[in-house]
């Protein structure tokens, strides 16, 4: 039996101090105790922290983690992503139904298990994968589902799964996953020679503005995808007046395909928290916080862990490495299935307790960030990479890359390929280069920077990886030429229609129309002025939207038929009677039909 | 104030105050910007994005950006006209907007800015979502169907009514406006007073007992279409 909501709800509550800030703390805890979020914990929850109690159903309705309606014991959320699809994600999908009696979305009947689709976990480089409870279950196969089905029959313990476990700090007594790191190519920037400590005494020996001259210096750029100059960033933060100010890391990757911050959380959280120090010491912030996706769950443990030794050693507390009056420290929110949490206003907005809604631009973080304080969000790589770039100098890090692209990219490679995995590659290489690297052979196309980014064809593999060419946070996915374009772009869509936060009418609605227009057109009911329908609305998107995820969220449509038009032309045609041949007279008649027990003539 | 600011808005210069938006720059000079969530009196919201303009060339929604000197807006151009149209569209069919019975006919902003941008019928298909009416309220019905998701009765519910009555629920094409109860707008403190219900753009948000009381014929937009209140009393300087 589980407990009463409304006890776990008000005790949740008196843990965080009544602080509205901390509702998705008091919602986690709710969902793992009740495996619900339901209408009496929202009441307790309200009354409790005296906010409103739309406000509560607003936050719980918004996260895909939180739930109104009870969920299994043991959840089961299978990875939707197109790269865990094509490589037989439906196939455990099937085996898990088969096995457990339900279909997705479904509990079973003694409420042991419940079973859910998931947007992309971050393991395209060992799919099939899925988050059973906070366990990773990666390299799944319909056998393997099964077993795992029956086996947490026995012991009702998802971290038992885990029998052979990934290598480094995967293995770490408080990770303890079966992930493997795929470290395919590390580079002399971030997997670097690792030098403790350094990176902090060498920042706390310069002046805060002398630390953000190295920055502008090594031309670093975000590491997220958008490409703002890091050093820019902070000094708008620093310049900016207020009592306190944040520095935040952006842990919340989310971009389908991408899994390089799962990667560094593992094996360089010092690296990023280290960065983090020292944009604090920069920007004059004494709290950072850490946004780590909900799904990355499993490393939080020992996450806080390391944040615990450093408190220790004393890289982090009151005067830090010895420094007089740098007083800094770091906490962990954890995040709760949204992608659009990785757009660094939506972050903050879910950091402050409530939905998490981008925010009006201007004013921007730098002047009004979290809780109204000028805020810096930078992601965990570029964090990384400010550890690196105080360590060796940032001469020596704008010797690589381009000249507007300094440094080096780390890539999550996924799909058809014979090496998924990270590869740290220097700005400036070609796509043709990074496809040999990782084995791919026989390649149709590559979605470089996930679905936001775009889908190209062979004739564009002699570009370059670079801000100003092809430009990405990282995610590259493969497909050869088994694959049906369509398909993949038709997933993405529905990606997108699914994380779309709603707030804004060209996003809300734009994707929607995409997605059913590309339906049609995979159904043979497409006509050529789709097609151009399809670009009108891309280009409105572009403009018109709100945040970064409509701006982008168009390209998988627009971006395919560029490079792949010939395969939506063969597809579309007009109708030789003129009519619409996306109207469905048989469908259209259907209710009627069954109304009045007749059938039409026409139909 | 003392201080004055200029900027071009289509070619034309006007003058606004420090920290004015552009849609509040544009409304005192007499130059019209489609619009629908924004709402003089209420927090600049930017969702609608029909107030989207062109600043120093930059796209940016008109209601939540503010002026700055020198700032060239472009405003009634082709391409933005097209994008407009495009979202009122969506706006009609990604719910159910059945003008002809509707009581707010005539005094609609959705059907009004449709008419003035020359829409008879969208050309994107309709979604026909399944939407609920709660009529539990004695004096006030919510029919989700007509619903905009402008956050107008969000605003003045919390900030001028100062009852937090309504909130968004739900995510995506999910999200709909909620009510500050389980369930029904009639377990909540909603008054007919309300400022809230004036509100609405839409017929989303009724008034029980008061439809059909104005002849077809003198209704807000039966003579001229809207924006022509704000083009006739403008100051162009």
């Amino acid at each position: 039996m589980t407990k009463p909501s409304e006890a776990v709800a008000r005790q949740a509550c008196q843990d965080v101090n009544l602080d509205p800030t901390r509702l998705l703390d008091v919602l986690h805890i709710v969902q793992k105790e009740c495996r619900c979020v339901d209408d009496s914990a929202i009441d307790a929850i309200a009354a409790e922290m005296g906010i409103p109690r739309v406000r509560v159903d607003g936050a719980v309705t918004f996260y895909t983690f939180f739930t109104k309606e009870p969920v299994g014991q043991i959840t089961i959320r299978l990875s939707s992503d197109i790269i865990d699809r094509l490589q037989g994600a439906q196939e455990v999908a099937d085996a898990l139904t088969d096995e457990l009696g339900i279909d997705f979305g479904q509990i079973t009947a003694d409420g042991l298990f419940s079973l859910h689709w998931t947007s992309c976990i971050g393991m395209s480089d060992q799919a099939p994968a899925a988050l059973v409870g906070d366990t990773m279950v990666t390299h799944l196969t319909a056998e393997t589902a099964r077993l795992m089905v029956r086996s947490l029959r026995e012991h009702k313990h998802p971290p038992k799964l885990v029998q052979e476990l990934g290598d480094g700090k995967n293995a770490h007594p408080l990770v303890h996953t079966m992930v493997k790191n795929n470290i395919r190519q590390p580079g002399s920037i971030i997997f670097g020679p690792i030098n403790r400590g350094e990176a902090i005494r060498k920042a706390l020996g310069m002046t805060p503005v002398e630390v953000i001259r190295a920055m502008k210096t090594s031309r670093l750029r975000g590491r997220g995808g958008a490409g703002f100059p890091a050093g820019l960033k902070w000094e708008f933060t620093r310049a900016a007046t207020g009592d306190r100010k944040y520095i935040i890391c952006n842990a919340d990757e989310g971009e389908p395909g991408t899994f390089k911050d799962r990667v560094l959380l593992t094996e360089l959280p010092d690296r990023i928290f280290a960065g983090m120090t020292i944009a604090g010491y920069a920007i004059g912030a004494q709290e950072g916080i850490v946004y780590l996706r909900g799904e990355y769950a499993y490393l939080k443990p020992y996450l806080e862990e390391v944040l615990a030794q450093r408190r220790v050693e004393g890289w982090l507390g009151q005067d830090i490495a010895g420094k007089q009056g740098y007083h800094f420290d770091i906490r962990i929110q954890l995040g709760a299935g949204a992608y659009i949490c990785g757009e660094e206003t939506s972050l903050i907005s879910s950091l402050e307790g409530t939905r998490g809604d981008p925010k009006n631009r201007p004013p921007f973080p730098a002047q009004h960030g979290y809780l109204g304080y000028p805020t810096v969000v930078n992601n965990c790589e570029t964090l990384c990479c400010v550890t690196k770039i105080l360590e060796n100098g940032a001469a020596t890090f704008s010797e690589f890359g381009t000249e507007q692209s300094s440094g080096t990219k780390l890539l999550s490679i996924s799909g058809d390929c014979t090496a998924p995995g990270i590869y740290e590659v220097e700005f400036g290489v070609s796509l043709q280069k990074v496809l040999e690297m990782a084995g791919a052979t026989q390649v149709q196309a590559v979605q470089v920077g996930g679905p936001s980014g775009q889908l190209i064809g062979p004739d564009q593999f002699d570009r370059v990886l670079c801000f100003d060419d092809l430009a990405t946070g990282g995610s590259i996915m493969i497909f050869d030429q088994s694959r049906k374009i369509l398909d993949i772009v038709h997933a993405f869509m529905e990606f997108f229609v699914e994380e779309s936060c709603g707030y804004c009418t060209p996003c809300r609605v734009g994707n929607v129309l995409l997605k059913e227009g590309l339906q049609r057109v995979l159904d043979g009911r497409g006509e050529p002025a789709d097609l151009e329908q399809f670009e009108q609305v891309g280009a409105m998107m572009k403009a018109c939207s709100r945040c970064g995820l409509g701006q982008t969220s168009w390209r998988p449509v627009v971006t395919s038929l560029q490079s792949f038009r010939d395969q939506y032309e063969s597809r579309v045609a007009d109708d030789p009677d003129g009519f619409r041949r996306s109207f469905d007279l048989k469908k259209a008649v259907a209710t009627a039909e069954k109304i009045t027990g007749r059938k039409s003539v026409h139909a | 104030m003392s201080q004055t600011i200029t900027l071009k808005i289509d070619g034309v210069e006007i003058k606004a105050q420090p920290g004015q938006k552009v849609i509040e720059a544009a409304d005192a000079a007499g130059v019209y910007i489609p619009r629908l969530c924004h709402k003089p009196g209420l927090e600049p919201f930017g969702s609608c994005r029909l107030c989207t303009v062109l600043a120093n060339g930059r796209p940016c929604s008109a209601c939540t950006t503010p002026v700055v000197e020198g700032m060239v807006v472009e405003n009634e151009t082709e391409s933005l006209q097209n994008f407009r149209k495009q979202i009122i569209e969506m706006l009609f069919v990604e719910g159910n907007h059945f003008c002809m019975f509707c009581e707010k006919s005539g005094n609609c902003e959705l059907q009004a800015v449709a008419y003035r941008f020359g829409i008879t019928a969208p050309t994107f298909p309709y979604q026909w979502p399944h939407r609920e009416v709660d009529a539990s309220h004695p004096d006030i019905l919510i029919d989700h169907n007509r619903c905009i998701l402008c956050g107008r009765c969000v605003r003045t519910s919390r900030d001028l009514d100062g009852k937090h009555v309504f909130d968004f629920v739900g995510r995506g094409c999910e999200k709909k406006i909620g009510v500050n109860a389980d369930s029904r707008l009639a377990d909540t403190n909603a008054d007919i007073s309300d400022q809230a219900l004036d509100a609405c753009p839409v017929g989303a948000l009724l008034r029980k007992q008061t439809a059909y009381q104005t002849p077809i014929g003198q209704r807000l937009y039966d003579l001229e279409p809207i924006g022509s209140e704000i083009e006739s009393t403008g100051n162009t300087n």
